[in-house]
């Protein structure tokens, strides 16, 4: 049999190759060439073959046979046989093959062999592809390696102590004794990796962090930094005039694991990192990448305010450097930093917008970010106005976290509710399509919020999509409030722009293209048609068109519109008396908490949502609305709409779902009296962190009630209900000590019928002061659908003169207007 | 923590690539093509950083090589860039010239030096 081809013609052959085809043509004649020669044993060429299948191996085909092969190499003699060997036991093998296991002894030899590069090679398979049982049994020889004196076998034993520790992390204390030393030497390589074992070591577990520190590795590192910076020019390790700057980077890193939440660490890098920072050379890159690092440390440990002051004026500086890199890297240190420097980073506020105007797509989403974190009270119109300048031009890849996030803003930072609406009209208008979904229903929220700006809102919603009705989010939000309140809209009554003139048929025109057009989805068809249903009640003369409509869709093929147009029917035909009721104004939504993406989340403090509770208006009449300002960023769930109570109104339309008119009532040809509907969404006794509920009318003077009053503990039970929701009732409590020791870790506990719900507020403390010198409060909500009579049965437990206590008692004395 | 290092010409042949981390053959092969895209679409004054799925490419081209190296958040991007250069120059040292043509037939050698 011929010689094996050589590596080199084997690339060159490679490469005359055109196609794909043709390569893989190559490559399997010559794996099937390989393949022989192995069977055929042949201990010369081995090496050469096993190269080539390497080389094949790494342009993407499968070369598993060859692993045995890697085996017999590296049981040879010859040093080139076991490199090779070793080489592609580092590629091909891995702990998933079982043959790997067979190596362990060869390494093991190997590791003890007379020749250092054979031992550095076996060092380097192991650290680079050794399992948990092999680092196991050889982490012993590895161990004796790290304490020799020949440095090139000293650094590579570093290394693979390292992945020792990160594959088996209980033999890192083996380790320890040899670390003592390892900082003494003068080479760099050695240093390099002792600096990158220590890291580890300090990552992996805190004992050993807090063992570092007592050891005083911080001195020694400084003094060795130091000794980087001072020391003249050394030809072995200048990169662009700067003496080592890898290993210099190392070091501050390991400063940083170290300094980090230790006040005396901090205190012994304090001068070094002033020192480092100001004497870096920055003309070049290398100056800047040991500077980045430097401000990362001083970050991240607890410097002084100085230093501070000192790292963000260098970020300052990067973010007007020229060169792009620069500029990246200094915005993600900003983004970093925003939380705990807010001030700081608020000086470079304008270079950041213009960083927005960059055409590199990298720079653009830092900066995209960072111009979040820096919205607030001050700024945001100004802010606003940029970053709504981006939207329009920017990727679409960036416009969904965009728009997400200037909307989270503007509802954080609103000056007026206006200009609140006028950014939510030009984000939809521009970037209408990649608006995500759920801000829609939040949308609808908002909007339904601000009652004086209905007729406003309207009419701007109008004029958008009477030319363009292809952004979904834009014509859902739109269609909604036209069919809510489509009134206003043509008796033309808008106080903030100038009314325009819109007749009932204009506006159903409009509707009704939106359900004809292709563009629209089933969707927004949805809301098209329940808007026009709306309007039934809404307008006067255009009743007829709108049956017509309703009936058409009868028979449409979607099922969806089909149904809700059959129900619709049958709201004309058979409950027409029902329908002016059941169309009525929405009340005002709760909101209970809001989605953005977790970048824009600034603060540390969660802001509480105000619970609002709304009487549905009588058919025509404007609800009343409460203040609703407070949004908790922190939280997940969408909003849960309250749903009033009154027997003959309908669950709210969030997100488009099917309003289910039919199910939730209950038809017996009694309207008015028909029970509340059975709410299956979340309870609308909404959990949360919320202050008194307030009522708009709070039924008169139902007395309030001694509920338990014994061993000086009194509990006093004051009443609010409202005279239109007349399940929920509202039960302060109001605990009093009236003995001479304080109560401590109170806890009010209560039990009610299963015809009731009951939901039990946070308290306000756990302590009730002696002498009756203070009371704690607390609120339960009991939901009484039935108006039966009110039983609870409460349970009291409290540390009393030491003593802990227990109590159960019956309350039995609610007076008559608190249920009936 | 570097995640891998490859060296690819413009025609998305891959030259040299070692991989820090188990990836699937043919999975490296769709990586090596989508990375080497990325880094085409670029122009000259755009940063050399670029966000991919969840590690960063720091990349450099030298004349019709580029050389791109996986990177996780806990490395600094600027002494990646700085090692990518230095690994060059080595090699330039060690093969005094350093051509497309000439690293592919000393491959073996480079390859030794990346472990």
């Amino acid at each position: 049999m011929p010689a094996p081809i050589r590596l080199r013609e084997l690339i060159r052959t490679i490469r005359t190759a055109r196609t794909q085809a043709e390569e893989r043509e190559m490559i399997q004649k010559e794996c099937a060439a390989i393949r022989s020669s192995f069977r055929e044993e042949d201990n010369t060429y081995r090496c050469r073959n096993v190269a080539k299948l390497l080389y094949m191996h790494m342009l993407g085909y499968p070369a598993h046979f060859g692993q045995l092969e890697c085996l017999k190499l590296i049981a040879s003699q010859k040093f080139t046989d076991k490199r090779i060997g070793y080489l592609g036991a580092m590629l091909l093998l891995d702990e998933r093959q079982d043959v790997h296991l067979l190596m362990t002894n060869c390494i093991k030899n190997d590791l003890n062999h007379s020749t250092q590069y054979v031992q550095g090679l076996a060092l380097c398979t192991l650290g680079c592809m050794g399992s948990s049982e092999m680092c196991r049994d050889l982490a012993g020889e590895v161990e004796k390696l790290l304490k020799t004196s020949n440095s090139y076998l000293r650094k590579k034993a570093a290394l693979c102590a390292v992945h020792v520790i990160r594959k088996v992390p209980e033999l890192m204390e083996m380790f320890l004794p040899a670390t003592k030393n390892l900082l003494n030497e003068k080479n760099h390589g050695v240093l390099h990796t002792s600096v990158v074992l220590l890291t580890e070591m300090c990552e992996r577990s805190p004992d050993m962090l807090a063992h570092f520190r007592k050891v005083s590795l911080v001195p020694q590192l400084v003094r060795i930094l130091k000794n980087l910076i001072m020391s003249g020019y050394s030809p072995e390790h200048d990169v662009s005039g700067i003496s080592d700057p890898f290993l210099q980077v190392r070091i501050l890193r390991l400063l940083r694991i170290l300094g980090r939440n230790d006040d005396d660490s901090s205190e012994a890098m304090n001068d070094i990192l002033a020192q480092v920072a100001t004497n870096t050379e920055t003309s070049k890159n290398v100056g800047n990448a040991i500077l980045y690092e430097t401000v990362l440390t001083i970050m991240d440990i607890k410097s002084e305010s100085g230093l501070r002051v000192l790292a963000i004026n260098i970020l300052g500086r990067f973010l007007l450097n020229n060169d792009k890199n620069i500029r990246y890297v200094a915005l993600t240190s900003l983004l970093k930093t925003v939380q705990t420097d807010h001030n700081a980073v608020q000086r470079h506020r304008s270079t950041i917008v213009d960083c927005l105007k960059d055409l590199d797509v990298s720079i653009k989403r830092r900066a995209m970010e960072l111009s979040f974190a820096l919205v607030n009270g001050n700024n945001v119109r100004g802010m606003m106005k940029e970053l709504l300048y981006f939207l329009d031009s920017c990727e679409p890849e960036f416009k969904a976290d965009c728009a997400s996030g200037i909307f989270l803003a503007a509802e954080k930072y609103a000056p007026s509710k206006r200009w609140h609406i006028d950014t939510i009209m030009r984000v939809l208008t521009t970037a209408g399509s990649y608006v995500r979904d759920d801000a829609v229903p939040n949308l609808i929220q908002l909007i339904t919020n601000s009652v004086e700006m209905h007729a406003y809102t309207v009419q701007r919603l109008y004029k958008a999509i009477l030319g363009d009705y292809s952004q979904q989010p834009l014509v859902q939000v739109a269609s909604w409030c036209i069919g809510e309140y489509g009134d206003l809209l043509v008796s033309g009554q808008c106080e903030e722009e100038e009314p325009i003139q819109v007749t009932e048929d204009e506006v159903l025109d409009i509707l009704e293209s939106v359900l004809i057009s292709n563009m629209s989805a089933s969707v927004t068809r949805g809301y098209a048609l329940t808007a026009i249903m709306k309007l039934s009640t809404r307008f006067t003369c255009t009743v007829n068109r709108i049956k017509k409509v309703v009936s058409i869709y009868g028979s449409s093929i979607d099922v969806e519109l089909q149904q809700r147009a059959v129900e619709y029917n049958a709201l004309f035909k058979k409950y027409d008396h029902m329908r002016p009721a059941l169309l009525e104004r929405m009340p005002v939504m709760e909101k209970v908490t809001t989605n953005g993406p977790t970048e824009i989340v600034q603060t540390n403090g969660e802001t509480e949502p105000a619970v609002l509770e709304t009487k549905p208006p009588p058919p025509g009449l404007q609800p009343a609305t409460q203040a609703n300002d407070l949004l908790d960023l922190l939280g997940g769930s969408d909003i849960t709409p309250v749903i009033p109570t009154a027997p003959t109104s309908k669950p709210p339309s969030a997100g488009g779902e099917l309003l289910d008119l039919l199910g939730d009532l209950n038809l017996t040809g009694s309207p008015v009296s028909a029970p509340a509907p059975q709410i299956a969404q979340p309870p609308f006794l909404l959990d949360g962190l919320s202050p008194q509920p307030l009522f708009n009318d709070i039924a008169a003077g139902i007395p309030s009630i001694t509920a338990y009053n014994k061993n000086g503990l009194k509990i006093d039970f004051t009443f609010e209900r409202s005279n239109t929701n007349p399940s929920i009732t509202v039960i302060t409590i109001q605990a009093s000590n009236s003995t001479e020791l304080d109560m401590t870790d109170f806890v009010f506990q209560a039990a009610v019928p299963k015809t009731f719900q009951l939901q039990l507020l946070s308290p306000s403390s756990s302590v009730i002061p002696a002498f009756n010198s203070g009371t704690i409060t607390q609120v339960i909500k009991v939901l009484n659908p039935q108006k039966q009579q009110l039983r609870m049965r409460i349970k009291l437990t409290y540390n009393h003169k030491g003593s802990a206590m227990q109590d159960l008692a019956e309350v039995n004395n609610f007076p008559p207007q608190s249920w009936q | 923590m570097i995640k891998f290092f490859l060296m690819v010409n413009k025609q998305g042949q891959t030259r040299l690539s070692r991989y820090y981390e188990h990836v699937e053959i043919n999975k490296r092969t769709i990586l090596e093509a989508e990375v080497i895209k990325n880094c085409l679409s670029r122009s000259k004054d755009q940063c050399s950083f670029i966000e991919y799925k969840d590690f960063r490419l720091v990349y450099r081209q030298y004349a019709a090589l580029f050389v791109v190296v996986g990177i996780n958040e806990t490395e600094n991007e600027m002494a990646v860039y700085e090692l990518i250069h230095n690994f060059v120059e080595v090699l330039d040292k060690y093969f005094s010239r350093v051509v497309s043509q000439t690293l592919n037939l000393l491959w073996k050698i480079s390859f030794k030096a990346l472990v």
